[in-house]
């Protein structure tokens, strides 16, 4: 299966704290990876460097077979990256349709009908179709995070990175979010990264653990369940889960 | 027709009717009123539309003034072309000023901005030779026709005044909501969403202050045309701080806004003036009730209060 992304000793340093170091990194397409680990274990640092928020301090970052180290981040989500943010970053003053039509249009350009109907599916999968005219604003939290899903699902990408997308989200409105990833997942490889384990040990084909910055470990959930290095991070930083 | 063009095309429509109907000296103030909201209109997509808060857009007006004036004096060029001459000279110092400046951005983007236009200032003050500097000068009434029509005159010079602020109008009606101008106001609400949302940011934001430079050269070569004068004192700051303030009046980030913050402030300074010698007081007072009272403005009032989709 061939690689959609890979990176080779990316680091990240923030005067002297290595965030990141020397990741080693392969995702194979139409896989659902999770990347996990403790906090401050340098997960969201790594997937912005993957995007392009942050420059690297070392190593290269392929994608789709091309060296997108150097290039900005709005260059790479043209290439088809997708990035959702941890922290709610929608466009408050602006209606949730025109939210996602934002993130259709780039692709689609001028051609009204067809962004409209993305607007539609991607508000419709993530079940905010009757909140269309709302404001970003006034939407609940839980709904604000589901508008950022929808964006990224409007731009069609072929590798989503998911800031921890479930965070905050009611247990209802985590069940809607695990089917849909999973419909999702049928044209689309996915990065997530996610603190609750069970929506990790579900949807998951692979995971990947991250501690001080590196590596620790990567399998399937069944391997990294029975890991006791992995345990031995989580407990060892008070447990995270 | 959306009820949102008919509203728009009624202004324009009310502005053709009032030629016919205004007593001379309100006639007068309606077509300076005009051009002078073109410049309004130009400032608005930089700052109202996409978050551009530039303290220097005398320069792009002062570019299109003197690009005009300046053309008519030292050569053979009729008005029309010597306007457009002004045009360009206001797209261009837009665009290299706004390859410099957009490396910056806030408070740093305000004083580069500002930087830029006193430069300008200063630049029009040491050519006196050909500028005469703070004095200025006059267009000469031979050079101020088009296709045979005396723009000096009355009745020519509001026409002329109404069909550049009509197009300038309905240009930016288009703009703002054409995918381009969508982008422009998600680059204002969240510029780093806006740049993952795959959009050149930095392009684009280029791309807003061209045309404002441009429409703002427009209107400073159209003041030139219509009243006959191209003195230094409109590439001072206060005539950087003009547009801001009639926009922040009229509702920034609205099509009308520009055109009605102009209007408001043009009266509000000339019934004040009527009224006392300290008329900037009464002027001050009264922006000071609207910032309280109303911080989006007029235009920025009627759509929180009536109207939703007002662009």
């Amino acid at each position: 299966m061939s690689l959609i992304l890979s990176t080779r000793g990316l680091s990240k340093s923030f005067q002297g704290l290595r965030a990141v170091h020397e990741v080693d990194f392969d995702l194979p397409q139409h896989q659902v990876r999770a990347l996990i680990g403790p906090n401050g274990a340098g997960k969201t640092t790594f997937v912005s460097m993957l995007i392009g928020r942050l420059a690297a301090s070392a190593g290269r970052i392929c994608f789709d077979g091309r060296d997108v180290t150097d290039m900005p981040a709005h260059a790479r989500v043209a290439l088809g990256m997708a990035y959702t943010f941890q922290i709610t970053s929608v466009f408050a003053r602006l209606s949730a349709h025109e939210n996602v039509a934002l993130a259709a249009r780039r692709h689609l350009g001028a051609d009204q009908d067809a962004v409209e109907a993305e607007v539609q599916e991607a508000l419709g999968r993530t079940g905010l179709a009757d909140r269309a005219d709302a404001l970003a604003q006034d939407l609940s939290y839980g709904h604000q995070r589901l508008l950022e899903i929808a964006m990224g699902l409007a731009q069609r990408p072929r590798l989503m990175i998911l800031d921890e997308p479930t965070q905050g989200l009611a247990e209802g409105e985590i069940a809607a979010f695990k089917a849909l990833i999973r419909d999702l997942a049928r044209d689309t490889t996915i990065l997530l990264i996610e603190h609750n384990m069970a929506v990790v040990m579900e949807l998951a084909d692979r995971i990947t653990v991250l501690n001080f910055g590196e590596i620790l470990a990567e399998g399937t959930p069944a391997e990294i369940h029975a890991d006791a290095r992995v345990q031995a991070a989580y407990l060892g930083s008070g447990g995270d889960d | 027709m959306s009820r949102i063009v008919a509203l728009h095309l009624g202004l324009v429509a009310l502005l053709l009717a009032l030629n016919f109907l205004l007593p001379a000296y309100t006639h007068g103030n309606i077509a300076r009123i005009m051009v002078l909201a073109v410049y309004a209109i130009g400032y608005n997509i930089a700052f109202g539309y996409t978050g551009l808060l530039s303290l220097g857009h005398a320069m792009f007006f002062a570019a299109g003034m003197y690009g005009t004036g300046l053309i008519l004096r030292f050569s053979e060029l009729s008005a029309l072309p010597a306007w457009g001459v002004g045009l360009a000279c206001g797209a261009g110092l837009a665009l290299a000023v706004g390859l410099l400046a957009l490396r910056t951005a806030g408070v740093a983007f305000m004083i580069v901005t500002l930087m830029f236009s006193q430069a300008v200032y200063l630049i029009i003050l040491y050519f006196g030779a050909f500028t005469r500097g703070d004095e200025g000068f006059v267009i000469e009434a031979a050079d101020r026709m088009i296709w045979g029509l005396d723009l000096g005159q009355p009745q020519v010079r509001y026409l002329a005044a109404w069909a550049l602020f009509s197009v300038v109008l309905l240009i930016s009606l288009r703009l703002v909501r054409r995918p381009a101008g969508r982008v422009f106001v998600a680059i204002r609400e969240n510029e780093l969403r806006a740049r993952l949302l795959g959009y050149d940011t930095f392009r684009y934001k280029l791309l807003a202050l061209v045309i404002s430079g441009t429409i703002s050269a427009a209107s400073g070569g159209a003041y030139a045309l219509l009243f006959g004068y191209a003195g230094a004192s409109f590439a001072t700051v206060q005539y950087s701080i003009f547009p801001l303030l009639w926009v922040l009046l009229g509702g920034a980030g609205t099509v009308l806004g520009p055109f009605l913050g102009t209007l408001f402030m043009f009266y509000l300074i000339d019934i004040a003036s009527g009224l006392t010698e300290a008329y900037m007081l009464i002027a001050g007072l009264a922006l000071i009730g609207l910032t309280l009272f109303a911080p989006q403005g007029i235009a920025g009032v009627i759509r929180a209060r009536l109207w939703k989709d007002l662009p």
